[in-house]
């Protein structure tokens, strides 16, 4: 029923804007990553294999790497282990409180990012709430110095930032179960632990994929939690991006470096949307 | 739901767990959002326990203070800005996903989903290298344009949900009765996308307030918020921040309401929850 101009007019506008301002510019990208910087700090238009061997070569690039991925995977399990429980229980247990707690789960995701970071700061400072408190009830004399500028500052926050994120899907998987599956279960005389593990749990794992992939991703790319919260030891695969694209001047090298991000995150998608349609029941 | 495992004293323990479970993961959530806004009112700055001296100074240091009024400026006028390129590309980029078949489509569908779940330093660096290449000074609009690119996803999933919903027969009716395809877009496709249209334009709105990551890289000579704000934690912690985020913590209240009123009136599912589901899963 629509005519070819209007499919023209529909698809011409966003394909042409998506191409200049996403397509071209992760070409972009990978074409820099092959590129270097001259003395004069000068991007050369030349192609070399350079930032790729000096990748291999320097093994802080792929500590830090594996570092920021040690960091993610436990967010995601943090996030996994909070969020599970409290979508379950939205979702099972919450009756008519249920809008409302959905809601509470949604509201922390609108304080910004950067002021609930801050926020833990405060909290975790040597003179901050926690420490303050611990010595006014006499639980510790001394402030407890580990929990600012640490890994465990940067999981701790980063955790608290994508937990309703990882609640969410896992959630709306729970929600979509048909509830007479669940009855069906106990009918037949299925304990409530074997009606979780074996119908519950198993109809919920897109949401707990798509949820925990989210989580890892966008904790593995963070940059700016490791320099609020991480300390020298916190540091990630990002804040070494973001030096090279800044005061080390090397545009091309953090080009490769974000390039290899790239492609591990797209490498994730791809693996965590097989396992998803491996996983549906629709 | 509730009822089926009463009779079952195992479970009741375990629903016991679960609400403390519940409880404390509340607890966590809240914890940060108390501190903070406890610490705007404290006379002593932030940190310190018990907190004393309760006092509005910060407000009043903070409504004295122009730079950040004019960084809250320039985020407004940036967020109005992304959500009209977003909304102009991504209604577009819905209706052509909805209703037209073109030369890799897949493709443009996920590269459309990528900077929702890419870590925002990637599309934000691909950027900037774009403007270099193309001699752009960086300003307010390489972010405006960096925004309302990376958000059109929001728009696109929003409406696309929505056209799954119409009914086709209302614009065939439409073009029938001899209208153009121009009035009928405007008269009748438009109007029938209302509700996920307002509920797109609020969250892109929300999620350009708040973006830091992809700014961070192409900010020019004027601050946003969330970048004025993190140059002054790089010098040191004041309670004036804790103010500032009170206060748009109140206003995003207003807006979220709102927006959860919208959707529970069209559909009642979380929208966050489906964006993550299709920016995870490419559809």
């Amino acid at each position: 029923m629509f005519s070819r101009a209007y499919r023209a007019a529909v698809t011409v506008p966003p394909l042409v804007w998506v191409t200049v301002f996403l397509l071209i510019p992760y070409l972009l990208m990978f074409c820099y990553s092959f590129w270097s910087v001259s003395m004069a700090q000068t991007i050369v238009h030349s192609w070399t294999l350079d930032n790729y061997r000096e990748l291999l070569r320097v093994n802080v690039y792929w500590q830090t790497l594996f570092r920021s991925m040690w960091i993610a995977a436990r967010v995601m399990l943090f996030s996994l282990l909070l969020g599970y429980p409290l979508a379950y229980y939205l979702s099972f247990h919450a009756a008519k409180r249920k809008d409302l707690l959905y809601q509470l789960v949604i509201i922390p995701l609108w304080v910004s990012y950067l002021v609930r970071a801050y926020a833990w700061k405060t909290i975790l400072g040597s003179d901050g709430v926690l420490n303050t408190l611990l010595q006014y009830t006499h639980l510790s004399k001394h402030p407890l110095e580990f929990l600012l500028y640490s890994p465990f500052a940067v999981v701790l926050t980063l955790t608290h930032i994508y937990t309703p994120f990882t609640m969410l899907p896992i959630y709306a998987s729970l929600e979509h179960i048909p509830r007479n599956l669940v009855e069906a279960s106990h009918d037949l005389g299925g304990s409530p632990s074997q009606t979780f593990w074996r119908v519950i749990f198993p109809l919920s794992i897109p949401g707990v994929l798509a949820g925990a992939t989210f989580a890892f991703v966008l904790s593995l790319g963070d940059f700016l939690a490791p320099l609020l919260l991480g300390g020298p030891s916190g540091i990630m695969i990002s804040n070494i991006v973001v030096s090279l694209f800044g005061a080390a001047y090397n545009w091309p090298l953090g080009a490769a470096i974000s390039l290899c991000m790239l492609v591990l995150v797209v490498g994730l998608l791809f693996i965590s949307e097989r396992l998803e349609k491996k996983w549906s029941f629709t | 739901m509730e009822l089926h495992m009463s009779n079952d004293t195992n479970s009741s323990s375990g629903t016991r767990w679960l609400l403390v479970h519940t409880v404390a993961v509340f607890a966590f959530l809240y914890l940060p959002i108390a501190v903070l806004i406890v610490y705007s009112f404290n006379g002593e700055g932030v940190g310190g326990f018990p907190p004393h001296n309760l006092t509005f100074d910060w407000y009043r240091m903070l409504f004295a203070d122009a730079a950040i009024w004019e960084s809250v400026g320039n985020s407004v006028v940036v967020a109005l800005s992304a959500v009209a390129i977003a909304l102009a590309f991504g209604v577009l980029a819905a209706l052509a996903l909805d209703r037209a078949q073109f030369p890799g489509k897949a493709l443009f569908r996920r590269l459309v989903l990528l900077p929702l779940i890419l870590p925002g330093i990637i599309t934000g660096l691909s950027l900037l290298m774009l403007f270099r290449e193309a001699d752009v000074k960086l300003s307010l609009l390489t972010i405006v344009l960096g925004h309302g690119t990376a958000l059109i996803s929001v728009a696109t999933t929003e409406v696309f949900a929505g056209l799954q919903k119409l009914d086709r027969a209302q614009e065939e009716a439409s073009l029938d009765l001899g209208a153009s395809y121009w009035q009928t877009f405007w008269r009748v496709t438009i109007p029938n996308l209302q509700l996920p249209i307002i509920g797109a334009a609020l969250l892109i709105f929300t999620l350009s307030m708040d973006e830091i990551a992809v700014s961070f890289f192409l900010i020019g000579r004027d601050n946003t918020l969330p970048l004025e704000i993190w140059g002054r934690l790089r010098r040191g912690i004041t309670p004036e921040i804790n103010a500032i985020s009170t206060i748009i913590f109140v206003f995003s209240l207003v807006a979220i309401v709102i927006w959860y009123r919208l959707r529970v009136r069209t559909e009642g599912r979380p929208a966050i929850a489906e964006l993550i589901e299709a920016a995870v899963q490419g559809d």
